[in-house]
Formats: C-alpha cells, structure tokens, sequence
C-alpha cells in the first residue's frame, strides 16, 4: 500500500517535471509552426537555428562570458581564501559578510545596483559589464567552495615544507594546491553554471546589441515564439543530459556524491 | 598561514566595486529626486495603491507558491529517502536535471502549454470540452513559480532528510510513538534546517520575480518585480525604481530574519 503511494506519487511527479520538457523536445521537430498539432517530421527547426547569427552570437556569448566569468572568479576567490587565512578573525567575518551579499540578495536588486554604478561612472553597458557582473556573483560561490578545504592541517605542512627546505613557490604548488584543488575545481563548475544560467543580472547590465541565451529567449518570446527556440531548448536539454550522465555514472560513487552536494 | 594578506587585495578591490559602490548607488538613486534634491517621495511612494497591490500581490503568490512547494517537496524528500540506495543516486539525478536547463525555457515550455491554442486547450477540444482561459492569470504564474523552483525546495530537505540516522526512528517507534508523533517530534524537527533553506530559495526569487509573471501572466499580472523593472527598461525612472527596490529589500532582510530564528543551527544546508 506504502509502496503503492510512493511509486504513484514519484510518477507524477516525474510527468509534472518532465512533460512540459518533452513537449519542447516534441515540437521541435514538428513540420508546422502550430503548436498544438503534430504534422510531420522535420529537422527545419534545427536548420533555422543554426542558420541564425543572433542565436549563435548569443550562444558564444553565453559560454565565452561563463568560462571568463568562472576563471576569474576562481582565481580571484582562491587568492581570496589564502589571504583571508592570514588576517585577524574579525576582519575576515567583515569581509565573508560582505561577500555574502550578492548571495542572498535578491538578483533583481544586484542587478539594478551594479547596473546604476555603471552608470554612475559613465561606462558604457556591454560585454565587458556582464563579465564583471558574473565575476560579482560567482565570486562568494568559490570562497564558499575553497574556503572550507583550508585548515590549520594545511598550515602546519606548509610551514613543515618551509623547514624541510622547499621554497615558498614550491611548497605552494606541492602542499596548497592539491589541498584546495577539489574546492577550486567544484567553485568553477559552481560558477560556471551560475553564470550560464543568470538571466536576471544580465538582463541589467547588459546594454542594447548584446544578447546572451537567456537574453535572447527574453525578448523573443515578447515577439512571438518561434520553434527554432524549441529547437534550442531540445539540445541544451541534451547537453545537459550527457554533462550529467558523463558526471554521475564515469568516476562512480565518490563523483556520484560530490554532484549531491552541489 | 604565512603567505600574506595581500592576495586578498584582488578580492578586496571586487568587494568594493562589485559590492559596496552598486549598493550605495542604488542608496543614492533611492534618496534624490528627479530633480537632484534629496527626498523621501521614492521610499513612500510604495504606499500608492498601485505598488501597494502589487507587493500585496507577490507577497501573496509568492507565499502560496512555496507552500505548495514545500508539500510537494517534503513527501518527495522523504521517499527519496526511502529507496534503495543505488536508487536513490538516479532518482536525484533525475531531480536534478530540470535545473540544468535555462529557466526562461522551462517557463517557456509552460506558455506553450497553457496558450489558448497550445497543446492543453488542444486535448481539451479532443475530448470534447470548452477551451479554457489558463494563461495570463494568478494560477497560471504561481504554477510557473511552482515548477522553476520546486527542485531548490526537494534538494535541501532531501540532504537534511537523508542524514538522520534511522536509529532515532526506530527508537522512537519501539518507545511506543506512532507515525505522526514519530513525524511531529523526530522527523520533522530535524529537517528544519533543510525546510528553511527550502523556504528562503523558494520564497526570494518568487516575491521579486518579473520574468514568470510577464512570460505567463502576459502583462496582466503585475507584481513589485514587475513595476521596479518597468520603472528601469520602460519608464526610465530610475530614481522610483531604486525608491521601490529598497523597500522591496526590507521584506527581502524581514524574511530572511524571520526565517533565521526557526534555523538555529545556522548552517545552510544547500550548499
């Protein structure tokens, strides 16, 4: 009876979640624009698709901006945590407390804010302004990731390393980095998926003639959707798909756990 | 460790010009007048009864959509619990894969759906029953809401839920409680901080939404997101947008407040 409940509950909610996806995954091989009715097969929507500068650029945009964005932040944020290691307990609370504004401030409002600060100082809204804003926010993700990999362990070994002999060059790149590395590799995937992802700040910040995916779907949809769009959802769906299957299922358990945790 | 305080200086710089200067602009923007004065008509100006009702409005479907969320979340969390191990990593995988896909799509996908001549209204008429009205209503957004953000609600119960230690269950079962004094006392008590963490991720993006409501609500329904973006991209009025967005920040911090005194373990748990 338990049983019974719970496995109708699961499919429900797994058509709940799910339909709406397919429907996409449907219609974008659907011959005619109706979105109501199926009449034949077609790839057209794909070639439309492709065949659009404004879908590509968006597409280069939106993953040129994420890679930029998490490199960035990954590097600043894990300077950040080993500076952070060296200051009194009450200045790093100042600054994790600041650092955790972006985060649980609502995007709208960080969006606005950096958004009127670039206007304040009269730079021009673009490429450039959204990288900046990604940089922002993916920021406090990497010192939420690195910062707990630091501890007086890896302290202790670096000063034992100093003693043994090893220049500070070495010992960072023999003790510190392989001690943060886990932290610094889940603090870029963390990023990069925060910034492929935001709509909102970019929304923003990001002036006219620019769009990135999200922008893009924004405004088409406003126009009117077209089903190069369903086209569009049907192989970032796949992408996603296949980044995760490669993800859960390769290194096994131990990966399978990590991706929990995220 | 003794490498230096100064490789925070990067950091620093960020925190300053990506944090602190874009929050005094918007202070700024809030405090002065079209005009350049300073004033407090923007701060007040929420208490016109067009933004009245419409912060009433987000309030309310906001509230509604995470309650929703939390019900269907919590019994999902808990069966997830419940199966087998090897199970359980594919079923939360499956959970897990909606939020890889760009939200404006999904909600998207719900346009498509729910239009007058999309493919809801279309079985409808299959089977013989009247079109219906589904888009461009209240239900309609908080269905929006629901569906976008239900996997940030089942992901932090779940990780809560999954860590209790089935020993107190059963030890509370042998002392004589039954199942709902089992939930009442062991269960739910300790997966408060997951429903917190749940509540917060659920409830921000819902109050301050715009594009749900404009995807869905086609313009019709106009919630506090709404007019503070229509008061930046339309209206260009930034002074009231920032006005409004301040105030909208204070039931953001009042939530957040609230919502700190439940969790008092202090840990999030999502992250």
């Amino acid at each position: 009876m338990k049983k019974a409940f719970s496995s109708i509950y699961m499919v429900i909610m797994m058509l709940f979640l799910y339909l709406p996806i397919v429907t996409l995954v449907v219609l974008s091989f659907n011959e005619s624009k109706s979105m109501a009715k199926f009449t034949r097969f077609s790839l057209k929507w794909y070639e439309e698709m492709l065949g659009s500068r404004m879908i590509m650029s968006a597409i280069k945009n939106t993953f040129t901006i994420a890679i930029l964005a998490a490199l960035i932040a990954t590097i600043i944020g894990t300077l950040a945590v080993i500076g952070l290691d060296a200051m009194t307990v009450r200045s790093q609370n100042i600054l994790l407390g600041f650092n955790n504004i972006p985060m649980l401030n609502a995007d709208i409002v960080t969006g606005i804010a950096l958004m009127l600060s670039f206007l304040l100082f009269g730079v021009s809204l673009g490429y450039k302004t959204i990288l900046f804003s990604h940089i922002t926010f993916c920021i406090p993700y990497v010192i939420l990731s690195v910062r707990p990999r630091m501890n007086k362990y890896t302290d202790t070994l670096f000063e034992a390393a100093l003693d043994l002999g090893a220049s500070r060059g070495y010992a960072f790149r023999k003790i510190i980095m392989p001690e943060l590395w886990p932290g610094i590799t889940s603090g870029f995937l963390l990023s990069f998926t925060m910034s492929v992802d935001d709509f909102i700040i970019t929304h923003f910040t990001r002036g006219a003639g620019i769009n990135t995916i999200s922008t893009l779907i924004y405004s088409q949809v406003k126009v009117g959707i077209r089903p190069s769009l369903f086209a569009l959802s049907t192989v970032i769906f796949a992408v996603a798909l296949i980044v995760l299957l490669v993800v859960n299922i390769l290194p096994g358990r131990r990966a399978k756990r990590a991706a929990l945790e995220v | 460790m003794k490498l230096g305080k100064r490789w925070s200086a990067p950091f620093i710089i960020m925190i300053i010009a990506g944090t602190v200067i874009p929050i005094c602009s918007i202070v700024y923007y809030g405090f002065t007048s079209r005009k350049g004065g300073f004033t407090l008509s923007n701060i007040t100006a929420m208490a016109e009864p067009e933004h009245l009702e419409a912060l009433g409005l987000a309030l309310l479907l906001a509230l509604i959509s995470t309650l929703v969320c939390l019900i269907l979340a919590f019994p999902m969390a808990m069966i997830l619990r419940e199966s087998k191990y090897g199970k359980q990593g594919f079923m939360v995988f499956v959970f897990i894969l909606p939020m890889w896909m760009n939200f404006l799509l999904r909600t998207m996908a719900w346009q498509v759906l729910l239009e007058r001549n999309g493919v809801i209204n279309s079985v409808l008429g299959a089977i013989g029953l009247p079109k219906q009205q589904l888009m461009n209503t209240p239900g309609a957004v908080v269905l929006g809401m629901v569906y976008d953000f239900l996997p940030f609600m089942i992901l932090p119960i779940y990780n809560v839920v999954s860590k209790i230690d089935n020993h107190l269950i059963e030890a509370a079962y042998d002392l004589g409680a039954d199942k709902a004094y089992v939930y009442r006392k062991v269960i739910i008590p300790l997966s408060v901080p997951g429903i917190v963490s749940g509540i917060t991720m659920v409830f921000i993006p819902g109050l301050t939404t715009f594009v749900i409501s404009n995807m869905l609500g086609g313009g019709k329904i106009n919630l506090i997101g709404n007019i503070i973006e229509q008061e930046f991209t339309v209206n260009s009025n930034w002074y009231l947008g920032s006005g409004l967005s301040l105030v909208m920040m204070i039931f953001i911090i009042i939530s957040m407040l609230l919502l700190a005194k439940f969790d008092k373990t202090g840990e999030s748990s999502f992250i």
